[in-house]
């Protein structure tokens, strides 16, 4: 077994610097990787380049990188949540590239298997296609999209293994697994960290082989962006 | 003429027995609501589930069981959960059958905006743009004209596009639309609503065939 575990938040994220690019996993809130954003506002890193579907809102998630200005550049594709955002990008303080949300799931998954580029109908005919190169197949045109470069992942999962092994919970799944080895080091936190043996191989969502790094996670917050209920009859 | 629940009461009789759905944000999650019960539906949130139920019991909140609005829901039995990439792959694979989203603009060849309003709002295109490039029946739910009165349904979008030539049906506060080379084909009027008064709201080309009926809601 190659072992991946460290023992903290500071030892996980070791490497990173000023001006890199991260992926983050997580959508909206759900599945955020919170042990390590935090640690990146602590660590004050600066002209960061974020790959996150979400921006998180105003003081949590990404929006707290947000508020201290680290982040130079934001790809994401839904970013209605948070006013802070919206303010940075229409004064130019930050620059941003929405991008269509599979295609950004696409971005990750290909640059985890190694594909250099796809075709997605997604975006043809829209401001998005515009400067990408576009093709027809059967009758259908596509746009040209490039696999994500990316310096550090940082992924969020329910239970992991010393071996790297990971398992997701209910939708805070999203574009955790997308993340993993989609980056030059793929840096999990966990809520339950485990012995190797004691998780089924069966149910392992992404093998360790996609994880550079392990941690237990804490002080997990949870937040829910929108409570909504129903009455009980 | 409908108010939003009427809209969308009007399109779930678009969803049909064995059909995946995927439901946007705003009238077209209403659709759930009514749904007959005696035929069997899968509803698709494109942050990871198939198999979504209603909104949680108080106290039975999952932070970690959302749908793509946020909003906390839960899962009925045969549901599944999945990454963002797998979701995808059941939108443009075609895997899932029937999309309802709601618009700001649809052009009379089918062309659909409701992500952007340069200088004004900026909040992304979320899975919009995926979904109106993939799916075989794209069905709008939306008023027939916005704010200020003037018409949604026009011979060319204003606004930066979602898609391209995309939009099957589009269900109004006024009227069923069907997308057609000959441009709006009115298919039924809402009660209570004249052809005149919804022609004179409808920006594109408006083209009907005899007399065309009130709609069942």
């Amino acid at each position: 077994m190659i072992k991946k575990t460290v023992d903290s938040v500071q030892k996980a994220l070791e490497g990173v610097k000023d001006g890199m690019t991260f992926m983050l996993g997580g959508f909206g809130l759900c599945g955020i990787p919170e042990n390590a954003i935090a640690e990146l506002v602590r660590l004050n890193i600066k002209d960061i380049t974020c790959i996150s579907n979400n921006a998180g809102v105003d003081d949590f998630g990404l929006g707290q990188l947000l508020q201290k200005h680290q982040i130079k550049k934001m790809i994401a594709s839904y970013v209605g949540e948070n006013k802070e955002f919206e303010r940075q990008m229409l004064s130019g303080e930050m620059e941003v590239e929405l991008t269509p949300q599979g295609t950004l799931a696409q971005k990750c998954q290909a640059a985890q298997g190694g594909f250099p580029a796809f075709y997605t109908p997604a975006g043809y005919g829209t401001e998005v296609a515009e400067g990408k190169e576009t093709r027809e197949f059967n009758g259908k045109m596509y746009v040209l999209e490039e696999a994500f470069k990316a310096d550090f992942s940082f992924v969020k999962a329910w239970k992991g293994d010393e071996a790297g092994n990971l398992i997701f919970k209910g939708t805070a799944r999203n574009f955790n697994p997308c993340m993993c080895g989609s980056a030059n080091i793929t840096v999990a936190e966990v809520e339950e960290l485990v012995p190797a043996g004691e998780l089924d191989p069966n149910q392992i969502h992404i093998p360790g082989i996609f994880v550079q790094r392990i941690f237990q996670g804490r002080d997990y917050e949870k937040r829910i962006e929108q409570r909504t209920v129903r009455e009980r009859k | 003429m409908l108010d939003k629940n009427g809209i969308a009461k009007r399109i779930a009789k678009e969803v049909k027995d064995g059909y995946y759905v995927n439901l946007g944000i705003g009238i077209p999650t209403l659709v759930a609501n009514f749904v007959r019960d005696d035929i069997d539906v899968e509803f698709q949130s494109e942050n990871g589930i198939l198999g979504m139920g209603p909104f949680p019991f108080e106290g039975e909140e999952d932070a970690d069981l959302i749908n793509a609005g946020k909003q906390t829901i839960t899962a009925l039995p045969g549901a599944s959960f999945f990454d963002s990439a797998t979701s995808f792959a059941m939108i443009r694979g075609r895997h899932v059958d029937l999309t309802i989203l709601g618009a700001m603009e649809v052009s009379e060849n089918g062309d659909i905006a409701n992500w952007k309003i340069p200088g004004k709002m900026v909040k992304g295109m979320g899975g919009a743009m995926d979904l109106v490039a993939s799916a075989s029946t794209i069905i709008v739910a939306m008023m027939h004209t916005n704010r200020a009165g003037e018409s949604k349904l026009l011979k060319r979008c204003a606004l930066p596009l979602t898609g391209v030539g995309c939009v099957t049906k589009i269900v109004t506060n006024l009227a069923v639309i069907e997308v057609t080379e000959r441009g709006f084909l009115l298919k039924e009027r809402a009660p209570g609503v004249s052809v005149e008064e919804i022609q004179k709201v409808t920006e594109g080309k408006l083209v009907f065939e005899g007399k065309v009926p009130e709609m069942e809601v």
